[in-house]
């Protein structure tokens, strides 16, 4: 009982140093917000507005009718109509076209007589990921014209025809995709900065020496710092769900159980973390670079912008001690897949192991620190 | 500049070399975290699948199915695995063994014969919009190879109303490591500038150092040109090291000048540091300092700089926003000095906005340090 109450007594202590600094306050409350809120739409892979510029040498009514069809198309915004070979490569250069569609002379001459029309596409590859994207979208629309011209011209079509549909994100939304691991981002910063820094605070401060001669035994000066990292975690992990919900509608089709299930284990694993950086650290810049060492490498590792299977082999084995790897499937499992327990079950003891194993590391070097 | 003035300038360059090389933490952030960031981003961070795994469900085998299954076989881009029902193929597909489901239905072939009414039932996971859209795109390419197989296969003419014929330039090989490993640079050094000087002059602050250095003879500006210049030196360094790593670590071509690359780096650099400065200056704590830096560079950096999301496809307001974030002109210098050559057009008017904020960021900061030296 007297534990529980010194426990208690400590976090309180310890919520109250963070949140009476208003420059903290404003540093845990603020910035996280901001950048859920830029980023959710920020970070988008869609393409929007991909500037277009057209060579068409052709006069006929079928070149046209192919360029209105992307110009028409909300994906695609025509910059320039150009009417010479050497007009291309500055467009291109200058970043003023990602795309230029050169028609020769001979298309629609080539279309009616039933011989195959060349349609040439230059593309900007300096991101290549942008390059293929818009590669997709001019392909589906020149799919559509094929489609309709053979069945106009009363033309066999092609045997067999694909139907494409995705599933758990109808329209390909990169945002549903996104949001959902932007919360488990922002959960992980603020825990691990929060609990990683506060025993290096009062180390610097010199009230460290006073906490050890309470009658506090380390394990519960442990406890009682690891609890307003937990608390502070799951205050701004729920506000940013709700966020995610509520104001970018992104659907939760799960159990909203499974998920805190997985919140609460990720946030163990992630203070488990933030104190065995803390009992490291001597100063509070030790505490800064451990932590920002620690969550680099756990956002670029954790399948939150690239996917993981993209990865070289020996990096895909790294990411498996990396508690946000399991965090991210369980949130978009939930969010949009509709997973309950059942499926996420190999998600969440790998994270349970890391919890164990982080928390006893960092008592153990908390008490082989204070000798 | 009189020789009073100089031999101050001398003696703090004197004083924060001696203290870089004492304190072997700046060091390890202008050298290691670079290193350890690249080599981590640069094997971490890769937007090119390869070896998708499929379910093919085929519920009747016979020869097409056999083409058609061998087709997605031999693409790199997939590792189909053969299913006989669809239950157990969506059971896999619910347990993220599989991305996608293609579905080949009893009747197919018959269809196939029968001419033009066969359909090919797709399914792909769309959780990840990209990865989704992307697999989209390498599906239909292996169908279209296998349609053209099959019709030489019968002896039949397919011809194609429109054929479309891509030139991606710059980057033929659709490798995203070339445009990933210049943009990182740009990001990981926004990061390390901002730390080298945003930690480093707030724990002055805090230990009280800095009221001492204020009450030598000392003048803001040379205090400041005295900072400045030995974290520069080292963080020139770092980027020199990530720009070798990039040419013979990652094989990204270098089409521009390197002294142009050079030049442009430097520039950029003053404005990092700059921005650390102005940091340190508001925080004067190192908690605070050191969360701003984190908050306000990195992130923003990964995400708001055009590396890898599009600056156009985002909405107005945050594409403003992106204006405010150096990383974003030196993405754009660095991904086009790399992969298209010496572009004057987009090197300067990239360069001339990172000269504009770097003129802002250490006025501020020169403004803001005055002030407190006569509170």
């Amino acid at each position: 009982m007297n534990t529980l109450r010194r426990i208690f007594a400590l976090a309180v202590k310890e919520l109250l140093a963070i949140l009476k600094d208003r420059r903290s306050r404003i540093v845990l409350i603020g910035p996280p917000i901001a950048q859920l809120i830029v980023f959710g739409y920020a970070a988008t892979y869609d393409l929007n507005h991909i500037a277009l510029a057209v060579y068409n040498e052709d006069p006929g009514a079928p070149s046209r009718e192919l360029v209105a069809r992307l110009t028409g198309s909300p994906h695609f915004d025509l910059v320039a109509q150009l009417d010479h070979d050497a007009q291309i490569a500055p467009l291109i250069d200058n970043k003023d076209a990602l795309l230029v569609l050169h028609l020769g002379p001979r298309f629609s001459a080539d279309l009616k007589r039933g011989k195959t029309a060349q349609a040439q596409l230059i593309i900007d590859g300096r991101n290549s990921n942008t390059a293929l994207l818009a590669l997709g979208y001019v392909r589906t629309i020149l799919t559509a014209f094929n489609t309709d011209w053979t069945r106009q011209q009363g033309l066999p079509g092609p045997p067999a025809m694909l139907q494409i549909r995705p599933w758990y994100n109808e329209n390909l939304l990169s945002r549903w995709f996104i949001v959902p691991g932007i919360v488990g981002l922002m959960m992980l910063v603020v825990t691990t900065i929060v609990t990683g820094l506060s025993v290096a605070r009062e180390r610097e401060a010199g009230t460290f020496d006073q906490l050890l001669v309470t009658p506090l035994r380390p394990i519960e000066i442990l406890l009682g710092k690891s609890v307003p990292g937990i608390l502070i975690g799951l205050v701004e992990g729920s506000f940013i769900l709700l966020m995610a919900i509520y104001w970018f509608e992104v659907p939760l089709r799960g159990s909203l159980g499974a998920l805190y299930l997985g919140v609460f284990l990720f946030l163990l694993s992630a203070v488990g973390i933030g104190l065995m950086i803390s009992s490291l650290a001597v100063t509070q810049q030790q505490g800064i670079l451990g932590a920002f060492l620690f969550l680099v490498p756990a956002v670029i590792l954790s399948g939150f912008a690239t996917p993981i299977s993209n990865m070289p082999e020996f990096v895909q084995h790294l990411t498996l001690i990396n508690p946000m790897r399991y965090f991210m499937v369980i949130l978009r499992g939930v969010f949009l897949e509709g997973d309950s327990y059942g499926l996420l079950f190999d998600q969440y003891w790998p994270m349970a192991i890391i919890a164990v194993v982080t928390l006893s590391l960092a008592g153990w070097l908390f008490r082989h620190r204070m000798n | 500049m009189n020789a009073a003035a100089r031999m101050r300038l001398i003696g703090i360059i004197r004083k924060e070399s001696l203290q870089i090389l004492r304190d072997p933490s700046s060091i390890a952030i202008a050298f290691v975290m670079p290193l350890v960031l690249l080599l981590l981003f640069g094997y971490g961070v890769s937007l090119d699948a390869r070896h998708i795994p499929l379910a093919m469900v085929v519920e009747q085998p016979d020869a097409n199915s056999a083409s058609l299954v061998g087709a997605f076989r031999r693409s790199d881009y997939f590792a189909p695995r053969v299913f006989d029902n669809i239950q157990t193929a969506q059971q896999a597909f619910d347990r993220r063994h599989v991305f996608g489901i293609v579905w080949l239905r009893n009747d197919f072939s018959a269809h196939l014969l029968a001419r033009g009414s066969a359909s090919i039932g797709v399914i792909v996971n769309g959780v990840d919009a990209n990865k989704a859209r992307i697999t989209q795109g390498y599906i239909q390419g292996v169908w279209q190879v296998w349609l053209d197989s099959y019709a030489r296969s019968r002896g039949v003419e397919l011809p194609l109303p429109v054929a479309l014929e891509p030139r991606i330039w710059f980057n033929a090989a659709v490798r995203s490591r070339d445009f990933l490993v210049p943009g990182l640079i740009a990001v990981i050094m926004t990061l390390i500038g901002a730390m080298l000087t945003s930690m480093v002059v707030a724990r002055e602050w805090e230990r009280g150092t800095m009221e001492a250095l204020m009450v030598t003879p000392v003048r803001i500006g040379e205090l400041m040109v005295g900072k400045l210049a030995p974290y520069f030196i080292l963080g020139m360094g770092g980027m020199l090291l990530s720009v070798a790593m990039a040419l013979w670590l990652f094989d990204v071509p270098l089409r521009g000048s390197f002294w142009l690359l050079t030049a442009a780096s430097a520039l950029f650099m003053l404005v990092a540091l700059g921005m650390g400065l102005l940091i340190s200056v508001v925080a004067r704590n190192q908690f605070v300092a050191g969360q701003i830096s984190i908050l306000i560079t990195f992130l923003p950096a990964f995400i708001l700089s055009g590396f890898i999301f599009q600056i156009n496809s985002m909405p107005a307001p945050i594409q403003v926003i992106t204006h405010l974030i150096p990383a974003r002109y030196f993405v754009a210098i660095l991904q086009t000095l790399f992969l298209a050559g010496n572009i004057w057009p987009i090197v300067l008017a990239n360069s001339a906005a990172l000269a504009v904020m770097m003129v802002v960021f250490l006025g501020l900061a020169r403004r803001k340090t005055h002030k407190r030296l006569d509170a």
